[in-house]
């Protein structure tokens, strides 16, 4: 039978009953990889669920670092009978299927492509261990052993990992520990060679780091001086709040008095945690509430007056699939235009588009300065697919000379010192006037805050001529935004192309490998990342600078492409759609495909392989 | 309304109070309201009360959501900062604004709309996590600005102007004030500025969720026989359960009461409500007894008003949130900012 031969690059997927612990053995698999010096990206794929449903972990490694989704599975790890057959049919031809087979299985049950690997894992953890949730745990661990000496990954690096995890826990620890052996030695006595699928020492991980964009996300907002965070639970953004929380505890507590410098409040719905975000700026503070598509939606009419009556805002949107559960456990990029133009009356957002946690912790230090510097809400636009997974990014840097940027705030001294103020008066020409925060001056400064109906000084007016000022003056500070706002990285292909493509965010590895690969194919696309909205020139610049640019997105409408023609007049013909939203991460195949096929007179051997892979 | 500007000069024989600030120096602009509109007397009793308690201006925050008594803001404290927010939304608004800066005073304006119906939820919540904070009900039954459909704290058979009888039971924002947790809860009336007076004071000496709801008649929609906010059915069935006098910390308590007549309540910032008994076997420092008092008195048509409970230790969000004891909206890099080696250290931990 033909058998995959690969070394530190394959794909291995877990298939999980939810809350049977399977994710830190998981986790441990994919991290001891890395400490061998090799690249993985492991993808969450779960239930609306806590126990029971399936749940996945698909851990992709190549030393070339590649962090997209490759598609496909090399190794499947059948811990789920649930999922047996579809999991079965995902195998690559010559793939290797790891199986509990304490008890046994009809020859039918397998594919005759697929080589097989059994391991009595039941039956050995039974022998081992009499406390059932112990068994059921250690389990999982067990799996780690078996595929730590299939795989090669040094046993001392894993014991080392598992040392770090339960420091001080020695309860824990030993019997981990032993579970690991056990395995380990069960694969080293019973299945020589078994496996094809290899890890060889690499230094290809360097200095990068390894965390989830929600928690990159949430000490972003640390560093960045946030004080007032406000949310409601929704997958797949609570654990910003509770990222956000886990560090303050250290990271913000005075060592004297034992104060916080923050405050935390889960609120009643996303109406309220929207509501203390908005009066919290309007008080000088720095604020953000993280949530999800259907909480953006209920946050709409806040949104509106914060731009109106312009107020900073930072809100961290963790895209998933449509409402209700389900779907919103899987990953999109399908909010765009809910939250480019969110709410009543005419209205734009700024919008920063992460691809990594790297950027998300850098984007939500920058939306805090933003969000002041603007004096409007600003949009994180992060995924389930950068949020939820551990990735592997440059690590996150800070440069103590770093001042923030508070906006133009009128001081007590510059009121007395008897300075025009005005609240909404574009003073400097690039639509931004001056706010005072609440208290500044006994007699100078105050103003009544409200939504349209005023006049550049605060004053209650609904003449259609001061309303007609003030948005145009809003349009003025959207340009402004454009020059501050994280400018779109092109990347140019082998030779020049009067090909180009457009993606953003989550998409970014799966694009950087396909393109790549396209230009060892000769299909030859250039690339740009556009990293926020408002769009800048660089953008205007490289769609005018090709034939045809692909728009690629993980979303059903094309949304990024609609804001590309409706804010920069594009030719829609020009603008071809390549979309990718069946809830899984996109993969480098799916836009080698793509795009590939449709690059004229290119070399290009299209894919037949499934979409979605 | 009027439409005549107020005059910007002050009588030179005008009164100040111990910061040097005229009464005149708490109002606001003209109010749009109608004439007799018993919001325009609420806003009086408040400036009064802040005048009274040598609050300086500025240093108030003054939050509404909309309707009719959302818009009353503008027209007091007009050295203040307000906020005309979204409607019944005003409680959020108000926790965030709080959080950034607790040194301000925080006055909440809304109505029965805005409260009681699309802004129930947010009531509830402010209440129960003790914002510090004033919130005011100005509550005539009726949704005035889009011209008198009825409110949700509408009594069950009463009338409106169209004849039109209101067949759902009404929402008492003091009962849910009382079993959310509020710890300073009390009712009056517009028209009686000697009760709702002291009222805000106590309140604004209060720390933690003070609510006050005023019955506060609709001239234009709700003043009619059939009505159970108007000035006469009020006035023919407010069952007041005390008289306050609000005497701040420094003040000499110079009335004499024969014992047993007055309670005392002495807040946290040692000011002190001394109530005077209307009603000898109404006891406010009891939460229960308060609820059960305003639910059996009511079953009869009575109004209950004045100060229904009272809590003079109660905390609030801060306190349990264990934040500095100064505004959050001051600290800077070198108070929130851990700096590039506690960053080297974290990322060292992700490797």
């Amino acid at each position: 039978m033909k058998r995959i031969e690969a070394v530190n690059d394959f794909v291995v997927k877990f298939a999980n009953v939810n809350g049977s612990g399977s994710a830190s053995a998981n986790e441990l698999f994919a991290k001891s990889i890395l400490r061998m010096g090799v690249p993985v990206s492991p993808r969450n794929i779960f239930p609306s669920n806590i126990q029971g449903l399936p749940t996945w972990y698909e851990v992709r490694v190549c030393e070339r670092g590649h962090l997209g989704r490759r598609g496909g599975v090399d190794l499947l790890v059948a811990m789920n009978p649930q999922t047996w057959e579809r999991d079965l049919a995902e195998i690559e031809p010559g793939g290797y299927l790891l199986y509990d087979s304490t008890r046994p299985l009809q020859p039918s049950k397998f594919r005759p492509d697929v080589n097989v690997i059994g391991v009595p894992l039941t039956e050995m953890c039974n022998a081992a261990y009499s406390d059932p949730r112990e068994r059921q745990l250690l389990k999982n661990i067990m799996y780690v052993g078996v595929l730590a000496a299939l795989i090669g990954i040094d046993p001392a690096v894993v014991a080392q990992l598992v040392g770090e995890q339960y420091k001080g826990k020695e309860k824990l620890l030993t019997p981990n520990l032993d579970a690991f052996r056990k395995g380990h030695r069960y694969a080293e006595e019973h299945l020589e060679a078994a496996l094809g699928l290899r890890v060889r020492r690499a230094a290809a991980v360097g200095d990068r780091i390894f965390v989830d964009g929600n928690s990159a996300a949430a000490l972003g907002c640390v560093y960045g001086g946030a004080t007032v965070c406000a949310w409601y639970p929704i997958t797949p953004s609570s654990s910003v709040a509770e990222a956000f929380q886990r560090y303050c505890s250290k990271l913000r507590v005075d060592k004297d008095s034992g104060e916080n410098r923050y405050a935390i409040v889960q609120a009643e719905d996303e109406l309220a945690s929207i509501g203390m975000v908005i009066g919290a700026g309007w008080n000088g503070a720095r604020a953000f509430t993280a949530t999800s598509g259907p909480g953006v939606s209920l946050m709409t009419e806040f949104i509106g007056l914060a731009y109106f009556a312009e107020i900073p805002a930072v809100i961290i949107d963790v895209q998933r699939g449509g409402p209700s559960t389900g779907m919103p456990t899987r990953t999109q990029q399908a909010d765009l235009l809910s939250c480019a133009y969110a709410s009543h009356g005419d209205t734009k957002h700024v919008l920063l588009f992460p691809e990594d946690p790297h950027e998300c912790f850098a984007f939500a230090a920058q939306a805090l300065d933003l969000a002041d510097r603007l004096q409007t809400p600003v949009f994180l636009m992060s995924d389930l697919d950068i949020g939820m997974n551990q990735r592997l990014a440059a690590p996150f840097a800070w440069d103590d000379a770093r001042r923030y940027d508070r906006g133009k705030v009128m001081t007590a001294e510059m009121l007395e010192s008897g300075r025009e103020f005005g609240r909404y008066l574009d003073v400097d020409g690039d639509g931004i006037p001056y706010r005072t925060w609440p208290g500044t001056h006994p007699t100078r400064g105050a103003y009544f805050t409200r939504g349209t109906t005023k006049d550049g000084w605060a004053r209650y007016s609904e003449a259609g001529h001061d309303y007609v000022a003030n948005v145009q003056r809003l349009l003025r500070k959207f340009d402004t935004a454009r020059t501050l706002v994280p400018a779109a990285i092109e990347r140019r292909a082998a030779q020049p192309t009067p090909f180009g493509a457009i993606h953003f965010g989550s998409t970014a590895p799966a694009m950087a490998e396909a393109s790549g690969e396209l230009d060892a194919r000769h299909a030859h696309v250039d690339t740009l990342r556009i990293r926020a909205f408002p769009f800048g020139e660089e953008v205007e610049r490289f769609i005018a600078g090709h034939d045809t640019v692909f728009v690629v997105e993980q979303n059903r409408d094309g949304q990024l492409r609609t804001m590309l023609v409706n804010e920069l007049g594009v030719d829609p013909a020009r603008l071809v759609p390549v979309l990718h939203y069946d809830g899984t991460p996109i993969t480098a195949r799916f836009i080698i495909d793509e795009i590939g096929a449709r690059v004229s007179g290119a070399n290009v051997q299209p894919i037949t392989r499934h979409k979605v892979a | 309304m009027t439409w005549l500007a107020k005059p910007t000069l002050h009588h030179p024989s005008l009164p100040t109070n111990r910061l040097g600030y005229t009464r005149r120096d708490y109002e606001g602009r003209v109010s749009t309201l109608c004439a007799g509109c018993g919001h325009d007397s609420i806003s009086a009793a408040i400036i009064q009360a802040c005048w009274e308690l040598d609050v300086e201006p500025h240093r108030v925050a003054k939050l509404s959501g909309i309707g009719c008594s959302s818009k009353t803001p503008d027209y007091f404290l007009g050295n203040s900062h307000g906020f005309n927010s979204v409607h019944g939304r005003m409680p959020s608004v108000l926790t965030g604004a709080n959080l950034a800066n607790r040194e301000l005073l925080y006055l909440g304006v809304s109505g029965d709309g805005d409260s009681a119906s699309i802004g129930l939820g947010q009531f509830a919540h402010a209440m129960r996590r003790g914002v510090d904070m004033t919130y005011i009900v100005e509550n005539n039954g009726v949704y005035g600005l889009t011209k008198g459909q009825f409110s949700a704290t509408a009594d069950r058979g009463s009338k409106s102007k169209r004849g039109a009888v209101n067949a759902d039971s009404a929402i008492d924002l003091v009962l849910l004030a009382l079993q959310l947790g509020a710890t300073y809860v009390a009712r009056s009336f517009s028209g009686d500025k000697a009760q709702l007076v002291p009222l805000v004071k106590g309140s604004i000496a209060h720390r933690g969720a003070a609510f006050i709801d005023v019955i506060s008649p609709c001239v234009a929609f709700n003043n009619h026989a059939g009505s159970t906010r108007s000035y006469d059915y009020v006035r023919a069935h407010n069952e007041a359960v005390n008289r306050i006098d609000f005497i701040p910390k420094r003040g000499e308590i110079t009335a004499d009461y024969p014992p047993g007549e007055v309670t005392e309540v002495t807040q946290h910032d040692g000011s002190v409500l001394r109530l005077r008994k209307l009603a000898p076997d109404f006891d406010p420092g009891d939460r229960i007894a308060a609820m059960n008092y305003v639910m059996a008195h009511q079953a009869r048509g009575e109004i209950v008003t004045g100060l229904l409970f009272a809590d003079p230790d109660a905390g609030d969000l801060h306190q349990r949130l264990g934040t500095p004891a100064g505004a959050m909206n001051r600290l800077d890099e070198a108070a929130l900012c851990p700096g590039a080696a506690m960053l080297e250290r974290i990322n060292a931990s992700l490797r």
